[in-house]
């Protein structure tokens, strides 16, 4: 068996490099692929501490943080195809002002 | 997981079943290209591939040498990496989910092992979930095809069928949930045992009956999934000239196309599982007259054969005919001559494949017959009656499982 | 080292190095396909400790619905490269401080408590899709039917962002 620290300190790293993502990336649409990087990254920690402790409540907030993702997704990408559609771009830098 | 592989004679015997299984798939694949050209000739009053060899019969190896051969051009202004891992990734994903398979009930006994015909083993708890992932994953491959060759017909392409994909997948899910309902379970030799809970009744115990909407609303999305007729918007030659894969030539358009072929027959195999009983009879078990069938079918499709051989025009036609069609007859003439068991063997096979084989007929008679969606269609299609009519087969099967909970009935 | 062992440490680096490809790519569709690769990583990594349902909706919901989703959207917008102005550059290093201090904080934690985390780690796989069906239908099934409130809401909330104005 792996021990339980090496998945979650995995979950650590991969949340880290989502936070860094987040900040470091400049396109709408990575950003928001990095905070799927850090949903999977709690995700992992979730089933690993279920796993751990023997019981299932973590597998089955797995499930409900993947169908947040989901909703988030639709709702976040009609978003970006709103700003795409009327700043022509998709950098977060020049989507900086409240109006046209 | 951790004992998959519990000696290392599992792990060869693994390894043997893989390379058999490839080797079939692909030979599979090629004559089903001749299978698809034949039958769509005859419906359109042609001969189809008649040249190469006897009844065109060495047409798929004519092709297949053809594609190793021409020209294999990288177009400029491609994505390299992206465009060089579509049709490897369509291909894998194609030939892994055929080996989730199962192929027959019973163990082949040899050396003291237990053999079981297909790859995935024999506890694989969540199988149909399984299978799900590696196609809801084989998208990408027509989606990052389409994206990678820089030009304007593959990306709408590639964006017609990740939309139709995703939208379709959905059908798909919900169409065989009431399948599992109904056998408790999501590994595939389970769903194929519930259904042969009353040896007696033979087909009238398949899942199709109850299942007739799950059906299909399974076999619509799954046809659709494949991007085969009337779903090949992605690939449509008469508006996308070919679509997703125009830019491909040579070797890496053969794995698009191989992949097609491989996941039609993995949903053929997918729909004689979870609908149409697997291996099972269609007779009552206690037909036992009828396990002689397959020689009864064998035998005189050998003789036609033989006969058709005698009278074909090319030399090498006369001899090869007679030959195919003398083993034909001696396989049937076997099965009755041998020992009990071996008939006993052969009829969940033969099953198997004589129904996997009726829904590639299935597949091509659509193909020969149907009309190509419009775009608007296809999704107004998809959502407005596909998902509402799976999700309403969902429901009444729950309905009528707790019914039957709650008024004891067997 | 054991087998489990090992095909953890790989599937591991996998992640790790699909989590830094997805920032060091300049192009949002190669970001995008680090991504479904972590995905598929952690994926193993669930069938690894026995949560065969959880790997399997990983792979359906996340890398066959949500991924695609970004990947329509990347090639429906036509995204080009990224473009890095001098600020965002500037973004880089306190970002990087940022993610260790993060990191080894986490691990801190872990190895101040990880004693009695470690001793339980023995129980072994679960029936997991039966379990997981009676608690989301028995004692989540309040919280589940929110989320499928929550999914019709994003469902109108999409419908309506998407629509183009009458003009």
């Amino acid at each position: 068996m792996v021990p339980t620290n090496y998945y979650v300190i995995l979950s650590a790293i991969l949340f880290g490099l989502g936070v860094f993502a987040f900040i470091f990336k400049r396109n709408v649409i990575t950003i928001f692929m990095s905070i799927e990087l850090m949903l999977n990254a709690v995700n992992l920690a979730f089933v690993a501490f279920s796993q751990a402790l023997g019981k299932l409540d973590g597998q089955v907030f797995v499930l409900f943080v993947i169908v947040v993702a989901a909703a988030e997704a639709a709702v976040g990408l009609g978003i970006i195809i709103l700003i795409a559609r009327n700043r022509q771009t998709l950098n977060v830098e020049r989507v900086d002002l409240l109006k046209l | 997981m951790h004992s998959l592989f519990a000696t290392k004679d599992d792990l060869y015997i693994t390894l043997a079943k893989v390379c058999v299984l490839l080797f079939v798939v692909l030979t599979v694949n090629a004559y089903l290209t001749w299978f698809e050209r034949k039958v769509v000739a005859h419906i359109q009053s042609r001969w189809g591939p008649h040249r190469v060899g006897p009844h065109g019969l060495l047409q798929p190896l004519a092709d297949g040498l053809k594609f190793f051969f021409k020209e294999d051009p990288t177009p400029a202004g491609v994505d390299k990496f992206v465009y060089h891992l579509a049709p490897l990734l369509a291909l894998a994903l194609a030939l892994t989910s055929i080996a989730l398979i199962p192929f027959g009930p019973d163990p082949i006994r040899w050396h003291g092992h237990d053999i079981y015909l297909g790859i995935a083993p024999l506890n694989l708890n969540v199988g149909i979930l399984a299978l799900f992932a590696i196609t809801a994953l084989g998208v990408y491959g027509v989606a990052l095809a389409g994206w990678s060759s820089n030009s304007k017909y593959p990306l709408l392409g590639g964006l017609r069928s990740s939309a139709q994909m995703i939208s379709y997948e959905l059908t798909l899910t919900m169409s065989v949930v009431g399948v599992l309902l109904m056998a408790g379970s999501f590994n595939l030799r389970d769903i194929i045992d519930a259904q042969a809970r009353h040896p007696e009744r033979g087909i009238l115990g398949w899942n199709v009956w109850p299942q007739i909407l799950g059906f299909f609303c399974f076999f619509t999305a799954a046809v659709a999934e494949t991007n085969r007729v009337p779903f090949d918007l992605p690939e449509a030659e008469s508006e996308l000239v070919a679509g997703f894969h125009t830019e491909y030539a040579s070797f890496k358009f053969a794995m698009f196309f191989i992949a097609e072929y491989t996941s039609m027959i993995t949903v053929s195999c997918l729909c004689t599982i979870m609908f149409f009983g697997g291996w099972l009879s269609p007779f009552p078990a206690s037909w036992t007259f009828t396990h002689y069938l397959p020689s009864v079918i064998l035998i005189p499709s050998g003789l036609w054969v033989i006969m058709d051989g005698f009278h074909y025009e090319t030399l090498f036609g006369r001899i090869v005919l007679p030959g195919i069609g003398t083993a034909i007859t001696a396989l049937g003439l076997a099965l009755i001559v041998l020992p009990h068991q071996y008939n006993e063997f052969i009829q969940a096979p033969f099953w198997f494949l004589s129904k996997v084989l009726l829904f590639l007929f299935v597949y091509v008679w659509m193909r020969g017959t149907l009309p190509r969606f419009r775009y608007d269609q296809l999704m107004a299609f998809g959502w407005k009656l596909l998902l509402p009519a799976s999700i309403v087969n969902v429901i009444l099967t729950s309905f009528v499982i707790l019914a039957k909970m709650q008024w004891g009935h067997p | 080292m054991t087998a489990p062992l090992l095909v953890f440490f790989l599937l591991a680096a996998l992640a790790v190095i699909g989590a830094v490809s997805l920032i060091l790519q300049k192009h949002p569709i190669h970001s995008a396909l680090s991504l479904i690769v972590v995905m598929v990583a952690l994926a193993g990594l669930y069938l690894l400790m026995g949560a065969e349902f959880v790997a399997a909706v990983q792979i359906i919901v996340y890398g066959g619905a949500i991924m695609v989703l970004f990947v329509f959207v990347i090639m429906l917008l036509n995204a080009g490269v990224e473009e890095h102005t001098s600020l965002s550059k500037l973004a880089g290093p306190p970002g990087l401080l940022l993610v260790v201090a993060l990191a080894a904080f986490v691990a801190a934690t872990i190895a101040k408590s990880g004693a009695g985390v470690q001793a339980a780690a023995q129980t072994g796989a679960l029936s997991s899709t039966k379990g997981i069906s009676e608690m989301v239908f028995k004692d989540f099934v309040y919280p589940f039917e929110l989320t499928s409130f929550l999914i019709l809401v994003a469902i109108l909330g999409a419908v309506v962002l998407a629509q183009r104005e009458k003009s």
